[in-house]
């Protein structure tokens, strides 16, 4: 392994950054906005749906599909800056 | 063609289509039938993952639980769809460039103890077994509904078709099967629903349709919370459940998801992490097309078969009504001798019995759609099963075969330890087809005990194996034990030994056992840790271990000891 112990702490901490910030928007749509302030969220609307129903069976599905995404592409993107992708 | 030769026909050439990519991609080594060589591209991968997923009871019967009821529905919704975050984030990347076959391979590795390895190849087996025998029950009940034969003998041609692909061609037959089985299973299951969309709301997109409008302008949801509100129902969009039973519900099927090793083990078969990582992403979102249709599904359905039976005359039914009645699968009982249904909550004067697989299986009758549609939905109810099965089938003869007879016997050839996995595999299926015919439990019921448990044993020790280095062999023993007890404890008295105390006044902290899960993991964690600290640090070599899973760089594809 060719990378030195600093470099590496400072991926890994990188890494456990982006996690946390993905993984704060994972519970908001879904424990948040789709189930403790539901009936707070059902008060506005969107078209047909009140906003909190549609967070809990539509909102946070989109939510979840767009979060693995972004981590991907931030992930690749934090593998080249610290030369630890593969090939 | 009449309806059960269009039904014959499709779902013929569906099996042949699976026999035939069998016969073509069989596994021809213990690589091949583990992680299908370990060369599977992200796209194929993630198509391979969404049809492990979505099984007999995503297909069948999720769109109906949420028909009726409603709100609480959601949680199936969020939990089966929100487990892929915590798989691709925290997971698939280090279990892929850690490089094994199993999940017992890297719990076995990871607490360099054969103890550990053993306890996982229990809970593997344990959560395999209670799923499979959902899958093999759905497969029979499909049969049945369909093609007009008994359970039985559905339950047995199901288990020779998985038997063939399965055992011929490992997880290399698997995975091109499951690309094909996601794609009848999507179409199947979107075709009714855009046209009864186009129907109700005059949009195309069951997504979108969902919150349309119905004919007289109101929008659809707030239609049906008036109506079902009249009916003395709850209404649609709210719900009965507790925020607490809701909250731990979710977390412990989307922890569960995270942690059922036949999921796990399709990120073993991409080459590299950054695929792992891809793929992920890929299967997430061919899930979602089903999973954001679902609620539509559901909608329209309870809508639909409200109006077309709430006050009409019991001798002017809809043709579908009195089709599915002869299945029993609805029943009507006029107790008010009016001539007419009336279908309310109140037990005693309600005249309408629907079973809640009614809203998929019906769906093409109940919008008049043309008898291939229903065919249609036939084949696709099971490809959702059957790739489910397969890929279930596949963790248990990989247990057996490797975890076990390898671990012990690692003089065994390759070509001995494939034939082993091959009988294992056989083996497998039979008696899961014998659970099939005599099912332990509801199928929906034992699916909820095998997330329950793969939420309390495997999730926690597999995210501490990867983000902590201090957690050693005696706290990931004694704390897959300890949740896995308290877990199975808890959902055996409320459902088996003490049924009529299965109420919220009875439950924990107001926990039923669909969420308890949630507690079962947390308690896995307590104890994980707690044991940890209290003994020694593990070993260097396993410290660096977990350094080099950390970083992508270096994955070859899975290989051997």
């Amino acid at each position: 392994m060719s990378t030195s112990p600093t470099k590496m702490e400072r991926y890994w901490k990188k890494n456990l950054q982006t996690l946390a910030i993905l993984l704060s928007f994972w519970f908001l749509v879904s424990f948040g906005f789709g189930i403790i302030w539901v009936e707070e969220l059902n008060t506005i609307r969107l078209g047909g749906f009140k906003l909190g129903f549609w967070f809990a069976q539509q909102g946070s599905i989109y939510t979840f599909v767009v979060l693995i995404f972004i981590y991907v592409y931030r992930m690749n993107a934090l593998d080249r800056e610290f030369k630890v992708n593969e090939d | 063609m009449d309806l059960l030769t269009w039904t014959y026909l499709l779902v013929g050439v569906t099996f042949a289509l699976y026999i035939g990519i069998a016969i073509w991609s069989r596994a021809g080594s213990t690589q091949e039938f583990y992680v299908a060589g370990g060369g599977v591209s992200p796209l194929a991968n993630g198509l391979a993952t969404a049809a492990d997923w979505m099984s007999a009871a995503s297909f069948m019967s999720m769109a109906g639980i949420i028909s009726f009821s409603g709100y609480d529905g959601s949680v199936y919704l969020m939990g089966w769809t929100g487990g892929y975050v915590l798989l691709a984030l925290l997971l698939a990347p280090y279990l892929r460039k850690f490089g094994k076959f199993t999940v017992p391979d890297f719990v076995g590795d990871r607490f360099y103890s054969n103890k550990a390895r053993v306890v996982a190849v229990i809970c593997a087996l344990f959560i395999s077994f209670t799923y499979v025998a959902g899958q093999m029950r759905g497969v029979g009940i499909v049969f049945s509904r369909y093609l007009e034969l008994p359970i039985e003998w559905g339950v047995v041609i199901g288990m020779a078709i998985v038997f063939f692909y399965a055992v011929l061609g490992g997880m290399k037959g698997i995975t091109y099967t499951q690309v094909a089985q996601y794609c009848v299973l999507i179409f199947a299951y979107l075709v009714p629903a855009i046209f009864i969309s186009m129907q109700l709301t005059g949009n195309p997109i069951p997504q979108l349709g969902l919150g349309g409008e119905v004919a007289d302008g109101v929008p659809l949801l707030d239609k049906l919370d008036g109506i079902l509100a009249d009916l003395g129902f709850e209404e649609y969009t709210a719900g009965k459940k507790s925020i607490p039973d809701l909250f731990m519900i979710t977390l412990a099927l989307m922890v569960g998801t995270a942690g059922l090793p036949h999921v796990i083990v399709r990120f073993f078969t991409v080459p590299k992490v950054r695929d792992a990582r891809l793929s992920a992403g890929y299967a997430l979102a061919f899930i979602a097309i089903l999973y954001t249709a679902a609620p539509a599904v559901a909608a329209f359905g309870i809508y639909n078969t409200i109006q077309s039976t709430s006050e009409k005359s019991i001798n002017d039914l809809p043709p579908w009504v009195i089709n599915w009645q002869q299945t029993n699968l609805i029943g009507i009982e006029d107790k008010n001798g009016d001539g007419k249904i009336q279908y309310l909550a109140d037990p005693a004067a309600n005249e309408l019995r629907i079973d809640k697989d009614i809203m998929v299986l019906a769906s093409p009758e109940i919008a008049a759609l043309p008898n291939w549609v229903v065919g249609l939905v036939a084949a696709g109810a099971m490809a959702a099963a059957l790739s489910t099965a397969a890929g279930l089938l596949l963790v248990i003869s990989t247990s057996i075969s490797r975890d076990l007879f390898k671990t012990f016997q690692p003089e065994i050839s390759d070509k001995k330890e494939l034939r082993i996995a091959r009988i294992a595999a056989a083996g497998a299926v039979l008696l899961a087809g014998y659970f099939g015919i005599n099912p332990p439990g509801f199928v929906a019921e034992v699916v909820a005990f095998a997330f329950g448990l793969a939420a309390s044993s495997f999730f926690p020790v597999i995210l501490l194996g990867i983000f902590s280095t201090r957690i050693n062999k005696e706290g990931a023993i004694a704390g897959m034990i300890a949740g896995l007890v308290f877990t199975v404890s808890y959902i055996s008295y409320f459902k088996f030994i003490s049924p009529e105390l299965n109420t919220a006044a009875h439950w924990w902290w107001g926990i039923s056992p669909e969420g308890i899960g949630s507690l079962g993991m947390a308690l896995n964690f307590v104890v994980c840790y707690g044991v940890s600290y209290l003994t020694p640090a593990p070993p260097k070599e396993v410290q660096q271990l977990i350094q080099e899973i950390r970083i992508p760089k270096g994955a070859g594809k899975a290989i051997d000891h």
